[in-house]
């Protein structure tokens, strides 16, 4: 196919790409459960809560528990240190972001939960990063907390001994592995 | 409760293709461009492909720039997103040579001054970057 086009166009370089960019602009309202979690932030608290039935502690909480169908009606404090179960070292720059490259985004399991959180981690090499190490989260100074997750700055490694993570993903021992027989 | 804006923004970016990419050079260059279907008809915007018989269109050819309105919406109220700050019409204009309407932005000033039949000619922005917008809109043509 070879396109024919006027002459007042025939010399000039042609348009091969157009911006299109969406922008989509919501009034978010947090709800019961969120509501609840960003209020802990404000505080430096880390709010769970927890299914009235299994016991499992949701952080943050969407309010119901997805196995029993019934609100997290108690609200548990964790202390903040967790689990890394799963990581991803970022090495391609996207449009927008601000971090510099290379840097690692983490899957938390937070002690006492039994959900994770995706964060920041930091004050880590890439290469030291690892499934089962400690973290523990770098808060802003009181004066300057948010009702919003970034009020946790980043999490650090925490010097303690690494936890056992399953194939799953899930944190079956907050120690070392004991292996039978060994001392 | 708490409530917070969330606004999402995607920077998409589309190849052209050679046609529309045509046609977005002609606004950078103040032409609009039209292609020529099976049936001799000329279709503005140009489209790749025929509407009917469905084979490739290449016969482009230039179009306008003064078109007649088909069709108009006035807008009493644009909010902030609109393309123009002041009340306006979205109109379908067949421009000169063209069988088909496109639609695009008429300053009218007062939408007792746009109907069916009105002649319409482009306003140029000076900064032009081949995308639609180049034309910032209609304007009523002078009539002599």
């Amino acid at each position: 196919m070879t396109l024919v086009l006027p002459e007042s166009l025939r010399d000039v370089e042609a348009v091969t790409r157009v911006a299109t960019p969406a922008r989509l602009e919501y009034d978010f309202t947090a709800g019961r459960a969120t509501t609840t979690f960003l209020r802990g932030i404000l505080e430096h608290k880390i709010l769970g809560e927890a299914c009235p039935i299994c016991h499992k502690v949701y952080v943050p909480s969407r309010g119901a528990c997805p196995s029993h169908g019934v609100p997290t009606s108690e609200i548990v404090e964790l202390a903040g240190p967790g689990v890394l179960v799963s990581y991803c070292v970022v090495n391609v720059a996207f449009h927008g972001s601000v971090m510099e490259l290379p840097y690692v985004g983490g899957l938390i399991q937070l002690e006492g939960a039994d959900m994770f959180l995706m964060h920041l981690i930091q004050e880590a090499s890439p290469d030291e990063v690892r499934i089962g190490q400690w973290v523990e989260p770098v808060w802003r100074d009181d004066a300057d907390l948010e009702a919003t997750l970034e009020s946790i700055r980043y999490f650090r490694p925490l010097d303690r001994p690494d936890a056992t993570v399953d194939e799953a993903g899930h944190v079956v021992s907050w120690g070392p592995a004991t292996r039978g027989g060994a001392a | 409760m708490l409530r917070a804006p969330l606004v999402i923004e995607y920077p998409f970016e589309r190849t052209t293709g050679p046609v529309v990419g045509a046609f977005l050079t002609g606004l950078r260059e103040r032409i609009l461009v039209g292609i020529t279907g099976a049936d001799g008809r000329v279709i503005v915007p140009p489209i790749e492909y025929d509407p009917v018989t469905a084979e490739d269109l290449t016969e482009l050819v230039e179009v306008g720039p003064g078109g007649v309105v088909t069709a108009c919406a006035w807008v009493a109220r644009p909010d902030a997103r609109q393309p123009l700050d002041h009340p306006f019409a979205w109109a379908l204009i067949r421009l000169d040579g063209a069988d088909t309407a496109m639609v695009h932005v008429v300053d009218a000033g007062s939408p007792d001054r746009i109907a069916v039949g009105t002649r319409v000619t482009p306003r140029w922005r000076d900064e032009r970057v081949g995308a639609i917008g180049d034309i910032e809109c209609f304007v009523i043509e002078e009539t002599s």
